[in-house]
C-alpha cells in the first residue's frame, strides 16, 4: 500500500483556514476508447472541444431548469463554503460547494451572459480554455454528489446538478472518467458493476445457503432467476462478493425466509447501483434502470424491494418512476420500489419477525446515515422515514444504540468520502482526506460511549469505511449493514409466515 | 429628460426580469430533485418556500452572521420599500403616518446590515476568496443608496412636496422634473444609484428575488413513487 497523509482526528470537526490547490494534482484516471465509445461518446477528446463544449452547456441549459437557475442566481454569500467534507478534509479553495460550481459559472458567464461577455474581470468570467478544462477535469471528479451544500444553502443550489452537468458536458468532447465508465459498461455487458457471470453469482448464493444452513440449522433461500416469485430482489453486486455486505444480504434472506415471502434475485439484474447518475446522463441512467423493470416483467413478480444502496435507492425512489414508469404491473398495494429496510419494519410492525437484541449485545452501534438517502430520497410515509425506518430495525435488533453528533447526522449527514463516482483507488487521498469528518464523529461516540460498530444502509460507504477507516486506525468490523444486525437477531422458526 | 430616463430604467427592469423569469419557466425540471426531507404536498412545499423567502430558513441553520446581516439588510429593504410609496401614491392612505418610524428604523437597520455584509466579505478568508469585484460593488452601491437616503433624512432635507410633485408628473404627463431639484446633489445621486441598480438586476444575481422560486431542490413535491413525473424531454 502506497503511503499516503492520514489527517490527525481532532476532539471536533474545525472549519480550516483556507489553502490554494492542495489537491491539483489529483486527477481521475482518464476514460478509454473502449469504455467510451459503447456509451455514445466520442473515443478521445474531440478537437473543436471549446466549441463543443460551450454549445453542450448550452444545450444542458435548456434541458435543466436546475442547472439555468443555479448558473443565475448564486449571491455568493459562503453559507456552502464550509459544509463539504472535501473542502474540512482538503481545505482546497475549490472544493468549497461555491468555487467548484464557479467553474462552471465563469464559464457560463463569459459565453451566455451580457456581464461575462462585456467585463469579464469585474465578474469574474472565464474563457473555456485548457487551463479551465484541467480543473473542471480535476475538480468535478472531487464531488460526491452529496448534497450537503443544498441543505444550507438559502437557494437549495445543489452542487451535485452542476458536477452532474459537468461531467455530462466532459464525456461530450471526449474526456470521460475511466471508473464509471468502465462500470457502466459491465453493467451493460454482464448486468452488474462487479462484471459477476451467473455461474458465479449462482455458486455464492449457494455456498451462502450451506452457510446459513450450518450455522443456524435453517434452510434459508437465495434462489435465483425464479419466475413467478413474489418479490424481486435488487441488491447491489457488492452484496454478493464483499464484506461487511455479505452480511446484509443474509439478513435480507432471512427476513423473507421467516416472513415466508417468496423472492428471487435476478442473474440480468443482479446489481442496484446505477452509476448514471454520476456521470450525470439521463439515457444512461435509463438505460441501466430498465433492465430491473424488463426483469420484473419477464419473472411475474409482483414487487421489487432494493438493498442496502444508497445512490441505488435515490435512482430507484426518486427516479425509476420517470425513467421507466408507470409500474402498473406491479401489486398496487406496494410502494414500487420497496426499500428494503421499509419492508423488514413493516413485518416488524405486523409481528411477523422476532428479534433477539441479545444476540448483538457485544455492539454498541452508532448511525451513519448515507447522503443520497437521507437528502435525496425517503421511505415510509412520513417525510424524514429515511431516518426513523433504520433507527427503528437498529432498535429492534440490539440493545445499546448512540446517535453521533447531531450537526452530522440526518440531513446533515457527512458524505463518507467515497461517494458519487469517486470509490477509485487513484482517488485515495481524496477519500481519506473527504472521511475526516465522518471519523471524526465516529471517534467522538467510540471514545465517549464505547461505539464499536457504525450501521449504515449504503454499500460504497460499506467499501470506502473498509479501506479508509483502517487508516484512521479503527477497525474494519466496525464498519456494518443495518441489516447484519438484523440477521443476527432473527430468530428463525420462531414464528413464521405472516403476509 | 429625466422622465424618459426612468421609463427607460423601468422598461428594461420589467422587460428584463419577464424575460429571465420566462425562461425559469420554460426550461423543463427533468428529474424529482428536492432536497430531502422535504413535503409529500403542495400546500407543504407553499410552506417551505414561504419559511425560505420569510425567514431564510435554509441560511439561518448555514450561517448565523451571514443571517443576521442578510435579514436586517432584506427585511429593512422591504419596509423602506413600502414607505417609499408616500412618493408614488396620492392621496396617501392614514396608516402611512404609522410606519413613518419604522421607515426610519428600517433605513439604519439596512445600512447596517449590508456593513456587516461586507465586513464578512473582507473578514472570512473563504468568503474573501469567492467574492468577485462585481460582489462588492453591489454592496458598495446598496450603502449608497442607502446612506444617501438617511443623509437626506437626518441632514440635507430636500423639499419632499416638490420631489412629489414631480414624481406625479412623471406618472400622469410628460411634464419633467422642475429644475430646483437638480440642485440637489444628493437626491440625484440616489436616484440615479437606483437606477443603476433597476437597470442591471434582471442581468445579475439579484435575479434570486425571482429565481429562489424556481429552484427544484426546494419548489418540488416529494412524492415520485405516488405519482409519475414526467421529463419531457425523455425519449420513451
Ligand atoms: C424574494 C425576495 C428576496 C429574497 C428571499 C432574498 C434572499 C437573499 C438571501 C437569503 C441572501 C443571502 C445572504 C446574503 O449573503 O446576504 C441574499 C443576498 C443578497 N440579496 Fe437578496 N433576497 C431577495 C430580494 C432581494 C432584492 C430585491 C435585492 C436588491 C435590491 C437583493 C439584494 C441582495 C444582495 C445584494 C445580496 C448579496 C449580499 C452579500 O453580498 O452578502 N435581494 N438575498
Ligand atoms: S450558499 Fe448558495 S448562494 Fe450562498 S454561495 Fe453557496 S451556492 Fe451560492
Ligand atoms: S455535493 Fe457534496 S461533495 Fe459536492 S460540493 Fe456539495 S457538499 Fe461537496
Amino acid at each position: 500500500m502506497a503511503d499516503y497523509a492520514v489527517p490527525e482526528i481532532q476532539a471536533d470537526i474545525k472549519t480550516p483556514a483556507l489553502a490554494v490547490g492542495t489537491m491539483a494534482h489529483l486527477t481521475p484516471y482518464p476514460a478509454v476508447e473502449k469504455h467510451m465509445v459503447p456509451l455514445g461518446f466520442p473515443d478521445q477528446r474531440v478537437s473543436n472541444w471549446q466549441e463543443k463544449g460551450i454549445e453542450k452547456l448550452g444545450e444542458m441549459l435548456k434541458k435543466y431548469r436546475s442547472l439555468q437557475v443555479y448558473m443565475d442566481i448564486c449571491v455568493k454569500c459562503g453559507a456552502c463554503a464550509d459544509k463539504c467534507h472535501y473542502y474540512l478534509g482538503t481545505r482546497d479553495a475549490h472544493n468549497m460547494p461555491v468555487q467548484r460550481a464557479e467553474l462552471m459559472r465563469s464559464v457560463y458567464r463569459r459565453y451566455f451572459t451580457p456581464a461575462g461577455k462585456l467585463l469579464p474581470g469585474v465578474v469574474r468570467a472565464h474563457d473555456f480554455d485548457e487551463e479551465m478544462l484541467n480543473k473542471w477535469i480535476t475538480y468535478f471528479h472531487q464531488c460526491s454528489q452529496c448534497r450537503r451544500c443544498s441543505v444550507f444553502c438559502p437557494y437549495g443550489i445543489d452542487t451535485a446538478e452542476i458536477t452532474m452537468a459537468a461531467r455530462e458536458i466532459m464525456d461530450a468532447i471526449g474526456v470521460g472518467h475511466k471508473y464509471s465508465t468502465e462500470i457502466i459498461c459491465k453493467v451493460h455487458d454482464v448486468g452488474n458493476n462487479l462484471g459477476i457471470p451467473k455461474p458465479a453469482l449462482q455458486g455464492t448464493l449457494a455456498f451462502l445457503e450451506s452457510d446459513i444452513l450450518e450455522n443456524s440449522g435453517h434452510e434459508v433461500r437465495l434462489p435465483l432467476d425464479e419466475e413467478g416469485a413474489e418479490v424481486l430482489l435488487v441488491a447491489p453486486s457488492a452484496d454478493f462478493f464483499s464484506e461487511p455486505h455479505i452480511q446484509s444480504l443474509m439478513g435480507y434472506a432471512k427476513v423473507f425466509h421467516q416472513a415466508g415471502i417468496r423472492y428471487t434475485i435476478s442473474s440480468v439484474a443482479a446489481e442496484a447501483a446505477n452509476f448514471g447518475m454520476f456521470i450525470g446522463s439521463f439515457d444512461q441512467k435509463q438505460k441501466i434502470a430498465k433492465r430491473i423493470a424488463d426483469e420484473a416483467r419477464a419473472l411475474k413478480v409482483k414487487r421489487i424491494v432494493v438493498g442496502e444502496c444508497g445512490h441505488a435507492w435515490r435512482v430507484a425512489y426518486s427516479f425509476w418512476n420517470t425513467l421507466n414508469g408507470p409500474f402498473d404491473f406491479l401489486d398496487p398495494r406496494y410502494p414500487v420500489p420497496q426499500h428494503i429496510c421499509e419492508f423488514t419494519h413493516q413485518l416488524i410492525q405486523r409481528g411477523a419477525l422476532t428479534l433477539d437484541k441479545e444476540a448483538n449485545d457485544d455492539y454498541v452501534v452508532t448511525m451513519h446515515d448515507s447522503c443520497n438517502v437521507a437528502r435525496a430520497s425517503r421511505m415510509g410515509e412520513k417525510p424524514g422515514g429515511q431516518f426513523e425506518i433504520p433507527r427503528d430495525l437498529i432498535r429492534a435488533s440490539c440493545h445499546h444504540f448512540v446517535e453521533m453528533h447531531p450537526e452530522t447526522t440526518h440531513e446533515k449527514t457527512f458524505c463518507c468520502g467515497g461517494g458519487g463516482g469517486t470509490l477509485t483507488d487513484e482517488l485515495m487521498d481524496l477519500r481519506i482526506q473527504g472521511a475526516m469528518p465522518r471519523v471524526t464523529a465516529l471517534t467522538q461516540v467510540m471514545k465517549q460511549n464505547k461505539v464499536n460498530l457504525m450501521a449504515m444502509v449504503c454499500a460504497i460507504c460499506k467499501a470506502q469505511f473498509s479501506k479508509i477507516l483502517p487508516m484512521y486506525h479503527i477497525p474494519m468490523e466496525t464498519v456494518a449493514g443495518v441489516h447484519q444486525l438484523v440477521s443476527n437477531a432473527v430468530q428463525l422458526g420462531a414464528k413464521k409466515g405472516i403476509v | 429628460m429625466l422622465t424618459i430616463l426612468a421609463y427607460l430604467v423601468v422598461g428594461i427592469f420589467v422587460v428584463g426580469f419577464i424575460q429571465r423569469i420566462g425562461l425559469y419557466v420554460r426550461s423543463p425540471a427533468p428529474l424529482k430533485i428536492p432536497t430531502t426531507p422535504a413535503p409529500t404536498t403542495t400546500s407543504g412545499v407553499v410552506w417551505r418556500l414561504f419559511t425560505e423567502v420569510a425567514f431564510f430558513n435554509s441560511l439561518f441553520k448555514g450561517d448565523k452572521w451571514a443571517w443576521v446581516g442578510s435579514y436586517a439588510f432584506h427585511g429593512a429593504l422591504v419596509l423602506v420599500l413600502i414607505r417609499h410609496l408616500r412618493y408614488f401614491v396620492d392621496p396617501l392612505p392614514h396608516y402611512f403616518a404609522y410606519i413613518q418610524i419604522a421607515g426610519i428604523v428600517a433605513g439604519i437597520a439596512m445600512v447596517g446590515g449590508l456593513g456587516l455584509l461586507f465586513l464578512r466579505r473582507l473578514l472570512i478568508d473563504r468568503v474573501r476568496y469567492i467574492s468577485s469585484l462585481a460582489d462588492y460593488l453591489w454592496l458598495l452601491l446598496l450603502l449608497g443608496i442607502g446612506t444617501s437616503g438617511l443623509l437626506m433624512q437626518f441632514c440635507f432635507r430636500p423639499d419632499i412636496v416638490h420631489i412629489k410633485a414631480a414624481m406625479m408628473g412623471m406618472w400622469s404627463s410628460s411634464q419633467s422634473l422642475p429644475m430646483v431639484m437638480l440642485g440637489d446633489f444628493i437626491f440625484l445621486a440616489h436616484l440615479l444609484m437606483v437606477a443603476a441598480l433597476v437597470v442591471l438586476f434582471p442581468f445579475s444575481k439579484l435575479m434570486h428575488l425571482g429565481g429562489i422560486f424556481f429552484s427544484p431542490t426546494r419548489n418540488q413535491v416529494d412524492n415520485p413513487r405516488e405519482q409519475k413525473h414526467v421529463n419531457p424531454w425523455a425519449k420513451y
